[in-house]
C-alpha cells in the first residue's frame, strides 16, 4: 500500500494542490500575526472579494482591463508580423530598423505614459498605445528571429520547383516562421497584461490595475490581494487559452 | 561528345573562399567534363567529402561556380531551374510539414496557377506513381523516411522535370527500405524516362542502379577518374559474375587513388 499513497500524494503536487495548500498555510500563520488593514487572512480577503463580486465591480474592472489588451495587443500584432517579416528578409529593411529596435526593446511601455496621455488624451487611447508599444517588441524580435532560422533547404526546395522570390516569402518563409512568431504573441501578452496594469495604476478610474492602487485609499488591503489574485489567474488562464489555440490551430506549422 | 546531352559540363571548377584567416582557399572540384545524355541514369561515386554534394548543387544551380559551363538543354544555367527536380537526402527539411501528402506534391503546379482539374489529375497520377496512394491526406510527421522520400520524388514528377538530381537520397534508411527504394526509382525510372543524376559513397548501390557512373577523385581538386557504362538489365544481381567485377574494377580505383 505504500505506493498507492506515494502516487496519490504524487498526484497531489503534481496537480499544484500541496503548493496551493503550503501557500494558504503561510499566509494563514502570517496574518494570524499582523492587523487585517496590513494582512488579512484568506477567509477575509475572500469575503471581501465576494463583496466586489456581487456588485459586480471585479468583474467590470476585469473585462474592462481585457478590452484595453485585446484591442492593443491585436493591433499590436497586426502591426509587427509585417515589420518583423520585412526586416527579416531584407538586408536593407533590417540596416535602417533594427537601430530603433535595439533602442525602444530596452525603454519599458510605461516609460511612455506620459508622453501618450499628452499624445493621446486621457481616455482609452492612452492605454492602448501603452499596450500596441509593449505587444510590439517581443512580436518583431521573434518574428525576425523565425525568418532568420528557416532552413535553406526549404528555400532550395521553393527554387527548384519553380517559385519566384515573393512567392517563397509566402508559401515557405510566412509558414515557416509561425512558431516563433506564435512565441512572440505569447510574449507579448504577458507584456501587455503587465503594462497595462501599470498604466491603470497611474492613469485609470476603472481596471484591475485601477482596484489594486485605490483600495490603499480604502484601507482594503483584501481587495488588493483579490486584484493580484484576479490578475495572476487571469493571465494564467490566457495564456493557457492562447497555447490551446495554438497547439490546436497552429500544430501542423510546429506550435507546441 | 554526345550530340542528344540534356546536360553538357565543361571544364567546371569550384573553388570555396577561405573561411577565415588562416584558412587557404580550397579548390574542390578540378576541370570537371561530363556530356549526360537524355533519360540517362547517371550515377556520381565518390568517397566522402570528394565534392559529390559541391557538384550537384552547381548543376542544380544552388551553390556557384568559379569556372566553366554548365549547359542544360542547349542554354547554360543561371540558377535553381524547374526541369531539375531535387530529391534531397534530408528530407524532414525538405518536405513542407505543414501541408499534407498532397499539397507538398502539388506544390509547385499551384505556384505554376495550374487550373485545379489539370492539377488534380497529375498528382493522383504521381501519389500513384511512387505507391503513395491512400496516405494522400496524411501530414509528414505521420510518413516514414523511406515515404517522405517518395513524395520528394512525386513532387519533382508532377513539377515535370526533366532531370531528377537526388544526393544520396536514401542514405539515412535501413537496409531493406533501402532495396525498396532502390528498385523504386529504377521503376519510376523505366516508366517516366527521367534523366536521373544519383549521387553515393557506396558501390553497391552505384552498380545496383546505374547505367553510367562516373567515379570522382579524391578531394582537393576532385575530378571524374572514369564514367563506365553498366548494361545490364534491372533488376541486377549483384554477384552476377560481370557486375562483381565490375565492383572489383572499381574498388581497384579507388584502391590506388587513395593508396589503400
Ligand atoms: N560552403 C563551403 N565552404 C568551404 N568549403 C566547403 C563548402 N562546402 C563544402 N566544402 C568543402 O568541399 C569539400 C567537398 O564537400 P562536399 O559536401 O561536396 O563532399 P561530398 O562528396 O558530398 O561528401 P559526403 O559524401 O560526406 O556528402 C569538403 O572538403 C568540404 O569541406
Ligand atoms: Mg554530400
Amino acid at each position: 500500500m505504500p505506493n498507492v499513497k506515494k502516487d496519490i500524494f504524487h498526484l497531489l503536487t503534481k496537480k499544484g494542490i500541496v503548493t496551493l495548500g503550503l501557500l494558504l498555510l503561510i499566509w494563514q500563520t502570517a496574518a494570524m500575526f499582523n492587523s487585517p488593514d496590513f494582512l488579512p487572512n484568506p477567509l477575509q480577503t475572500l469575503k471581501g472579494g465576494w463583496e466586489i463580486i456581487r456588485n459586480g465591480v471585479l468583474f467590470n474592472y476585469v473585462f474592462i482591463s481585457f478590452m484595453r489588451i485585446f484591442v492593443g495587443w491585436s493591433i499590436g500584432i497586426m502591426l509587427a508580423i509585417p515589420v518583423g517579416l520585412l526586416i527579416g528578409q531584407f538586408v536593407i529593411v533590417r540596416e535602417i530598423f533594427e537601430p530603433f529596435i535595439n533602442f525602444f526593446r530596452f525603454v519599458p511601455a510605461i516609460g511612455f505614459l506620459t508622453l501618450f496621455l499628452m499624445w493621446f488624451g486621457v481616455e482609452e487611447e492612452s492605454k492602448i498605445a501603452i499596450i500596441v508599444y509593449a505587444t510590439v517588441f517581443p512580436v518583431i524580435i521573434n518574428t525576425i528571429a523565425g525568418v532568420a532560422g528557416i532552413s535553406v533547404i526549404k528555400l532550395q526546395v521553393a527554387q527548384s520547383q519553380g517559385a519566384s522570390p515573393f512567392q517563397i516569402f509566402c508559401t515557405v518563409t510566412v509558414p515557416a516562421s509561425v512558431p516563433y512568431i506564435f512565441t512572440g504573441v505569447r510574449l507579448g501578452l504577458s507584456g501587455a497584461i503587465v503594462s497595462i496594469v501599470a498604466a491603470e495604476m497611474l492613469a485609470a478610474q476603472s481596471g484591475i490595475g485601477y482596484l489594486i492602487y485605490t483600495s490603499r485609499l480604502y484601507f482594503r488591503t483584501d481587495w488588493i490581494f483579490i486584484g493580484i489574485l484576479t490578475l495572476g489567474l487571469s493571465g494564467y488562464f490566457s495564456d493557457r487559452l492562447l497555447r490551446f489555440f495554438g497547439r490546436t490551430l497552429l500544430r501542423r506549422y510546429g506550435v507546441k | 561528345m554526345e550530340v542528344d546531352a540534356i546536360i553538357r559540363i565543361e571544364h567546371l571548377s569550384k573553388t570555396f573562399a577561405p573561411l577565415g584567416k588562416n584558412d587557404k582557399e580550397q579548390c574542390v572540384l578540378n576541370d570537371i567534363n561530363l556530356d549526360i545524355a537524355k533519360g540517362e541514369f547517371h550515377v556520381f561515386l565518390g568517397w566522402s567529402g570528394c565534392g559529390k554534394s559541391t557538384l550537384l548543387n552547381i548543376i542544380a544551380g544552388f551553390e556557384k561556380k568559379s569556372s566553366g559551363q554548365i549547359i542544360v538543354n542547349g542554354e547554360s544555367i543561371k540558377g535553381p531551374g524547374r526541369e531539375r527536380g531535387v530529391v534531397f537526402q534530408n528530407a524532414d527539411a525538405a518536405i513542407f510539414p505543414w501541408s499534407t501528402v498532397w499539397k507538398n506534391v502539388e506544390y509547385g503546379l499551384r505556384i505554376r496557377r495550374m487550373p485545379k482539374p489539370q492539377r488534380d489529375e497529375i498528382v493522383k497520377r504521381c501519389i500513384d506513381l511512387v505507391g503513395l496512394n491512400s496516405h494522400e491526406n496524411k501530414y509528414p510527421d505521420e510518413l516514414s523516411g523511406g515515404m517522405k522520400q517518395r513524395v520528394q520524388i512525386a513532387r519533382s514528377i508532377a513539377n515535370d522535370s526533366e532531370i531528377l538530381i537526388m544526393d544520396e537520397p536514401f542514405g539515412a534508411l535501413d537496409a531493406q527500405t533501402r532495396r525498396l527504394m532502390q528498385n523504386e526509382v529504377i521503376n519510376i525510372w523505366e516508366k517516366t524516362g527521367k534523366t536521373i543524376l544519383f549521387v553515393t559513397h557506396d558501390i553497391n548501390e552505384a552498380v545496383y542502379l546505374g547505367r553510367k557512373i562516373s567515379i570522382i577523385s579524391r578531394a582537393p581538386k576532385a575530378t571524374i577518374i572514369e564514367t563506365i557504362e553498366v548494361e545490364a538489365a534491372y533488376p541486377r544481381k549483384l554477384d552476377n559474375p560481370r557486375l562483381a567485377g565490375i565492383i572489383r574494377k572499381i574498388q581497384g580505383f579507388f584502391d590506388s587513388e587513395y593508396n589503400i
